[in-house]
């Protein structure tokens, strides 16, 4: 129970003012190579005022669906992407976005420690029982550090994409509660019997 | 270019408009059978009124008429023009060519009688021939055997299993993303389905 849950070994995850995600975000827009990997919407550019309202009407939900964090290196504290995990409460599954804007920190782990910092939030807090996320079949790099963080290849949508003239694949990976329990060395807690009868 | 080959008209069924008034008595007795509402998606099964109805179905010729990216059509018995489903295209992606595909046959007498498979493969040919999509996708829980087969029969693939991705009857299902494109389609025999079974 003590265990600062928002604190990887390298990055920690956080709440930002919007003002300054939203200029982040919208410097991060700009770099074309960052929003093809990012998603599959053309990349479009917007003003800070309006990404920041957008981040104001989304914190505003009394009951979130979506989850956004920031995320901050350990060392240097310096903002370099963030996170967004999108619930479906009725069947504990979730979707889960990440970003990392800043390229000085592309390929050293920060992103894959970000990622299995989510993971624990979305099993430990959240109690959910999968976690999803779909990847771009030309960005093996995001693929690796995926698989490193535990998720499982679940198939693909083939030619979904449609950029550059050419039909791209979008791999779709999963992680169950059982198999992160599993890799976290933690075994799930069994209820001692007569717990749950007393309750009715 | 033929301009009088059938594009709503089926040998059975013909897809067609809303009729708000009508429509909303007999879909209303549909979403009161759980297992109907249960097998159409993942969604929290719930009964809904007539005038619940009514007003999805103003929201959804708004939404067809505003945002462009939902195509939604009843299906009708050609002999008498009876309501008996729903078709529809959503969450289209106008850039990368894809659309997600929906289709629902409202009372269990009516099923098994071909009027869904003749309504899917006009609605394929609608998204291919008219809307020019690329890939049609849909989702189906690995409970929904009928809907599993409907859609495998007119060549859709799997694509992508989430491992126990729905939660229902206490226990885990996992649930299937099919896929169908539009060089297989036109490769595929289920083209021409209407017109050879004409």
């Amino acid at each position: 129970m003590n265990t600062n849950i928002f604190l990887g070994s390298r990055v920690r995850l956080t709440a930002e003012d919007p003002a300054v995600l939203a200029e982040v975000f919208a410097r991060w827009d700009r770099d074309a190579g960052f929003k093809r990997l990012l998603d599959d919407a053309p990349p479009m550019l917007w003003s800070v005022e309006k990404i920041k309202e957008w981040i104001d009407k989304d914190l505003k939900k009394e009951n979130p669906r979506s989850f956004l964090f920031a995320v901050r290196t350990l060392e240097g504290d310096q903002l370099i992407g963030f996170l967004d995990l999108w619930v479906n409460w009725m069947h504990g599954d979730a979707w889960v976005g990440i970003g990392l804007g800043e390229r000085d920190y592309w390929g050293n782990g920060f992103g894959t420690d970000a990622m299995q910092v989510m993971l624990r939030y979305a099993f430990m807090e959240l109690n959910l029982h999968r976690v999803t996320l779909g990847v771009f079949d030309y960005n093996p790099r995001a693929q690796r550090s995926y698989a490193k963080a535990g998720f499982k290849p679940e198939g693909r949508l083939r030619r979904e994409l449609h950029r550059q003239g050419q039909r791209r694949d979008i791999l779709i990976m999963g992680i169950l509660r059982s198999e992160w329990l599993e890799a976290s060395h933690i075994e799930p807690v069994a209820v001692p019997a007569g717990v749950l009868e007393g309750e009715k | 270019m033929d301009i009088d080959k059938p594009l709503f008209a089926g040998s059975l069924i013909c897809l067609a408009p809303i009729d708000r008034e009508k429509d909303a008595e007999i879909e209303s007795r549909w979403t009161h059978d759980a297992a109907y509402m249960r097998m159409l998606d993942t969604e929290p099964a719930r009964p809904l009124s007539p005038p619940q109805l009514k007003k999805r179905y103003e929201a959804i010729e708004k939404a067809m008429d505003k945002d462009k990216n939902l195509y939604y059509f009843t299906i009708r018995l050609r002999e008498d023009d009876r309501l008996v489903g729903f078709a529809r295209l959503h969450r289209i992606g106008w850039t990368n060519g894809y659309a997600s595909i929906q289709l629902g046959i409202g009372d269990p007498a009516d099923r098994r009688k071909g009027y869904g498979r003749e309504a899917l493969s006009l609605l394929l040919r609608y998204a291919f021939e008219e809307l020019n999509l690329y890939r049609l996708a849909v989702q189906i829980p690995e409970y929904n055997q009928p809907g599993l087969a409907l859609f495998q029969e007119a060549g859709f693939q799997i694509e992508v299993r989430r491992r126990e991705a729905v939660q229902r009857e206490a226990r885990r299902w996992d649930l299937l993303h099919l896929a169908l494109l539009k060089d297989e389609w036109s490769a595929g025999p289920h083209a021409s389905l209407y017109e050879a079974r004409n």
